[in-house]
């Protein structure tokens, strides 16, 4: 599966998009729920709550394991997609169209400093190696 | 350096997703481990298990020394192809595999124990043979690879692809075995469905695994075996028993014979010792998933019982989260306990396992 352009990612496999409200969305990429398999759990947020950087904000478990999502960026969540709570399969069906929740970012130059798609795809290329 | 099966090439045919299990190469899955899974409750499947070593014991007695080497008394296998599961312990009463004993005649059985343990059971065996049977022949046999064949349709569709198996086979009880030609076929298996497990040489299975393929058995890997025991509620070696516990705490009590006046390794230490807790089985009330080594709390008014997940995972079949937990032998069925997941406290129903039996909610 190709990458898209349009959205931003972190080392741990989230993939965030820019909203034209300032807010991101945030999931994990097609990569994460390739290497996870299929989903049958996650774990969402409570609207409200309050991340740093990299914090532990959701669990995303599959048959296999159990992930911990990272938040991508510092902010509040404003909204979770319960959705997912019902069906995580959709994950695995279109991992970059399940986002779990958005974010309003508490410092939006954190989005700027994320890997774009290029930077990305070398880092799952290095991670073959 | 990985080590192979005679059909690793053919899983990466098939788009096998292969992990390194145990120092073997492996398929995880041919793209969903769920798909799988209700292939095998549901049709039929078939799984490489050919990473278990099946070991040849041959020679004058070889049931005497059986006799001393497992805890199950072997004098039950009466019949020529009879099939009897237990496990062999160590002086101190751990358990060091679990495996079946085919008995094929009076001077030669076949023992298959786990990948795993594989060099440390032989080891074992061969060492105790030295002591109790310098006579006897033990045969490891990675020349044989191992087709597991699972399913409601997974006889049928055996005899597709063998038809000259089929009068041989019909008659097979469950834990029964015959060999026919270059062919050893059990009706034994770890799903908890109908179906056999065959042996053959290693060389001819790619062209038997792509026979089976093509009249619709589904290629199944260690991620849906590995959800089809556990529904089938039965153990698997490291996870719900080791040599640091008692087969009675490992819900092994069935397979271990201390009616008999027979002696046998470990024997001794599993009179001396108190039976104080148990397996038993977990299915989960609220949304989660249980894995093995959470901790399990059951609350009384007076006090509380702790224990731990063995085995816990997603049953596709029931869809919930199902667990084997070791806890307190007064922990009885239909108490609910909770689960610690993560910083929650999940709440539990505990339930008689099996989960599952030939396609059936037991629970």
């Amino acid at each position: 599966m190709s990458i898209p352009t349009d959205l931003k990612y972190t080392k741990s496999h989230e993939w965030v998009k820019p909203e034209a409200d300032g807010n991101v969305s945030v999931g994990i990429t097609d990569h994460a729920q390739e290497l996870l398999g299929d989903m049958v759990f996650v774990e969402l947020p409570q609207v409200g709550d309050t991340f740093a950087q990299k914090q532990e904000c959701a669990v995303a478990e599959s048959v296999k394991a159990a992930a911990d999502v990272y938040s991508p960026v510092s902010g509040e969540v404003i909204e979770v997609n319960s959705a997912l709570v019902d069906n995580p399969e959709n994950i695995n069906q279109d991992a970059f169209g399940s986002w779990l929740f958005k974010l309003k970012p508490g410092n939006p130059s954190e989005i700027d400093e994320l890997l774009d798609a290029d930077g990305y795809q070398a880092l799952l290329d290095s991670e073959e190696h | 350096m990985l080590k192979k099966t005679p059909l690793n090439q053919t899983h990466r045919e098939m788009n096998a997703k292969m992990v390194d299990f145990g120092g073997w190469d492996m398929p995880l899955h041919y793209g969903s481990q769920l798909d799988e899974h209700h292939k095998v409750r549901q049709d039929a499947g078939m799984f490489d298990v050919s990473h278990m070593l099946p070991v040849d014991i041959k020679g004058e007695n070889t049931r005497d020394f059986l006799r001393k080497l497992v805890a199950n008394n072997v004098d039950k296998l009466t019949i020529p192809g009879k099939a009897l599961y237990t496990c062999m312990l160590t002086p101190q009463g751990g358990v060091i595999d679990d495996l079946i004993i085919y008995f094929l005649s009076e001077t030669w059985f076949r023992i298959v124990v786990n990948a795993g343990t594989a060099d440390k059971d032989v080891d074992w065996i061969l060492k105790q043979r030295n002591i109790i049977a310098p006579d006897l022949e033990v045969l490891p046999r990675r020349d044989l690879a191992m087709i597991a064949v699972q399913g409601p349709n997974a006889r049928a569709k055996v005899w597709q692809v063998l038809p000259e198996a089929k009068a041989a086979t019909e008659e097979l009880k469950l834990f029964q075995s015959v060999t026919l030609n270059h062919f050893f076929i059990a009706r034994t298996g770890y799903t908890g469905e109908d179906g056999f497990e065959i042996m053959l040489p290693g060389e001819e299975s790619p062209a038997f695994w792509k026979a089976l393929h093509g009249v619709g058995v589904a290629p199944a890997g260690l991620g849906a075996r590995d959800t089809l025991r556990l529904e089938a509620g039965m153990n698997l070696y490291g996870q719900d028993m080791d040599e640091t516990i008692s087969p009675m705490e490992s819900g092994l009590g069935w397979t271990v014979d201390l009616k008999s006046d027979r002696d046998f390794i470990g024997k001794q230490a599993l009179l001396d010792s108190e039976v104080t807790q148990h397996l038993v089985g977990l299915v989960l009330l609220d949304r989660g998933v249980l894995r093995s080594h959470q901790k399990v709390v059951a609350q009384r008014d007076d006090n509380e019982y702790e224990g731990e997940i063995t085995s816990g995972g997603f049953s596709p079949t029931i869809n919930q989260s199902i667990a084997l937990a070791r806890i307190a032998v007064e922990v009885a069925p239909d108490e609910e306990v909770n689960v610690l997941v993560r910083d929650k406290k999940l709440r539990a129903k505990v339930v008689k396992y099996p989960f599952v039996r030939n396609g059936k909610v037991l629970v």
